[in-house]
């Protein structure tokens, strides 16, 4: 089984995870920006933090054959502290680089008027840079949520076949589809998704346009739930094509729409007891 | 990325520090050979899309190098290299346009520290053929910082073999025997280690230190401290920082 994870936050997972996730079937990753637990107070922690999303992270998942992309944004959350807002300035240099391959994860957190403005704005820039665009669609408040996102994505500039709902469940799954947008759909230990749950909704809405993800962070969650979730279908009569469908080639077909997808892992690199990611010298 | 090692020498295909390029035994990336046969060699690899795009992408860096707009349009041409030539040149891509774009070190600063990991590791190639003094050397040193041992291996190439001090050298040495980066990615090794009785020193420590763990010592250590065993160190260029201006 080949799996692509369009939505995991390696930063904050070990290597452990990565070896896990190699061993189930992992061969490739998007890493979407995001928050991190503890509140940034300025743009140069997001420089940091998308440095890192572009240097040591695709380095790190390298060493485990794991091929790293990532989606770069400033996050709905943070999008309504001023002190973050002016990283909204630096992402265009950031989206022009290598292995960025979507604008992420924007989106409603509070819905707020500064959340109406950094998501119209980020939705522009997918437009002018050709990328699609990863949204989340918010926790609480979800389905009048995901109507005005929609909304918002209706009236950007970025087609709706160019953007992926995230974290969707039986709620809002019907118009998330309807809209004609890409359909994300995050599995957890406790909240958002479960196996189960998901094998359902695959079974009631089809394989098509679907991407299940992990969404694998620094909370409760579990990296090698897209694993499970194709284990589940296939105990329940889908096909190994409907499982590659849904688990590698749905993610491809989408990010691909970036033209930067890059899915050869050349690792290439120096190895040491089978291990590189040493404390050389340290 | 592996280019055929340059046979011949010409003028113009000097490095920035005087040094005639290609004439290093590692010549095996992008900071070897001269911008010249680079291009000639990238041209006949790539397919006719990214050629053209190389061509234009060169062709606009020589006509508008320096900063201009919110972003320069040879540092976007950088940025782009590795999904318009593809991995295997994107190295050989960016050092050709870094170079057409005549960088200067503010310059790649810059794009150095703007830049993806890809990105850091072509600057570290080009600079050889573009600085001619130590000027860039804390580049060279922020990559020897980091644990990423494509960046390790990019740093000790040709620029550092001329102006990196013996001390950072050695700890540089010694950082590729730790996380397995082959010596045989560090330019000018056999001259800058030969007589080395410090470097000898460390590695001999380093070698105690594995076996004491009844780990195995790892064979680039051997070679390396071979090497400085055979002789006092050469005059003149063995020198760091010694012949330039």
């Amino acid at each position: 089984m080949r799996i692509f994870d369009p939505h995991i936050h390696m930063t904050s997972r070990t290597t452990d995870d990565y070896e896990a996730m190699y061993t189930a079937g992992v061969r490739a990753l998007v890493e979407p920006s995001f928050w991190l637990g503890q509140p940034r107070t300025s743009p140069a922690s997001f420089r940091d933090y998308f440095d890192a999303l572009l240097g040591w992270e695709p380095f790190r998942a390298a060493q485990y054959g794991i091929a790293h992309h990532c989606t770069i944004a400033l996050n709905p959350k943070e999008a309504n502290d001023p002190r973050c807002l002016p990283v909204l300035d630096e992402l265009p240099r950031y989206l022009v680089k290598d292995r960025v391959v979507a604008v992420g994860e924007i989106g409603y957190d509070s819905m707020t008027p500064a959340e109406d403005t950094a998501l119209a704005t980020q939705l522009q820039l997918a437009a002018d840079h050709g990328l699609p665009a990863l949204v989340h669609t918010p926790h609480r408040d979800k389905l009048a949520g995901l109507r005005r996102t929609l909304d918002v994505v209706r009236e950007s500039a970025l087609p709706t076949e160019r953007v992926l709902v995230d974290h969707l469940n039986e709620t809002t799954v019907k118009e998330a589809k309807d809209s004609g947008a890409w359909l994300g759909f995050s599995v957890y230990p406790d909240t958002k998704m479960d196996e189960a749950r998901m094998v359902a909704l695959l079974r009631e809405y089809g394989p098509d346009q679907v991407l299940v993800n992990s969404a694998a962070d620094w909370g409760k969650s579990d990296p090698l739930k897209t694993r499970k979730v194709g284990d589940l279908m296939l105990a329940e009569g889908f096909t190994e094509d409907d499982v590659d469908r849904v688990l590698w080639r749905n993610p491809v077909a989408f990010y691909g729409l970036s033209g930067r997808l890059e899915l050869d892992v050349t690792s290439g690199e120096a190895t040491h007891e089978g291990n590189s990611i040493l404390r050389g010298g340290e | 990325m592996t280019q055929p090692h340059a046979t011949h020498v010409t003028p113009d295909t000097q490095d920035a520090d005087g040094t005639p390029a290609g004439q290093d035994p590692q010549g095996t990336t992008p900071a070897h050979v001269p911008p010249a046969d680079l291009r000639a060699t990238l041209t006949a690899q790539l397919g006719q899309a990214a050629r053209a795009w190389l061509d234009q992408a060169l062709d606009e860096a020589a006509a508008h190098p320096g900063t201009h707009g919110p972003i320069s349009v040879w540092e976007l041409r950088l940025a782009e290299a590795g999904r318009r030539c593809g991995p295997a040149h994107a190295d050989a891509a960016r050092v050709l346009v870094m170079h057409a774009a005549r960088a200067d070190t503010d310059a790649l600063t810059r794009v150095y520290t703007q830049g993806t990991a890809d990105e850091r590791r072509a600057v570290l190639h080009a600079l050889p053929h573009l600085v001619p003094g130590p000027d860039a050397l804390p580049l060279v040193e922020d990559a020897l910082r980091t644990n990423d041992t494509r960046l390790v291996a990019a740093a000790l190439g040709p620029y550092a073999a001329r102006h990196l001090d013996a001390h950072q050298w050695r700890h540089a040495v010694l950082k590729c025997l730790f996380t397995g980066v082959p010596v045989d990615s560090v330019a000018d090794l056999a001259r800058r280690a030969r007589g080395d009785d410090e470097l000898a020193r460390m590695l001999a420590d380093y070698a105690a230190e594995r076996t004491a763990a009844d780990r195995t010592v790892p064979e680039d250590l051997h070679r390396v401290l071979a090497l400085t065993e055979s002789g006092r160190p050469a005059p003149g260029p063995a020198d760091p920082h010694g012949k330039e201006s």
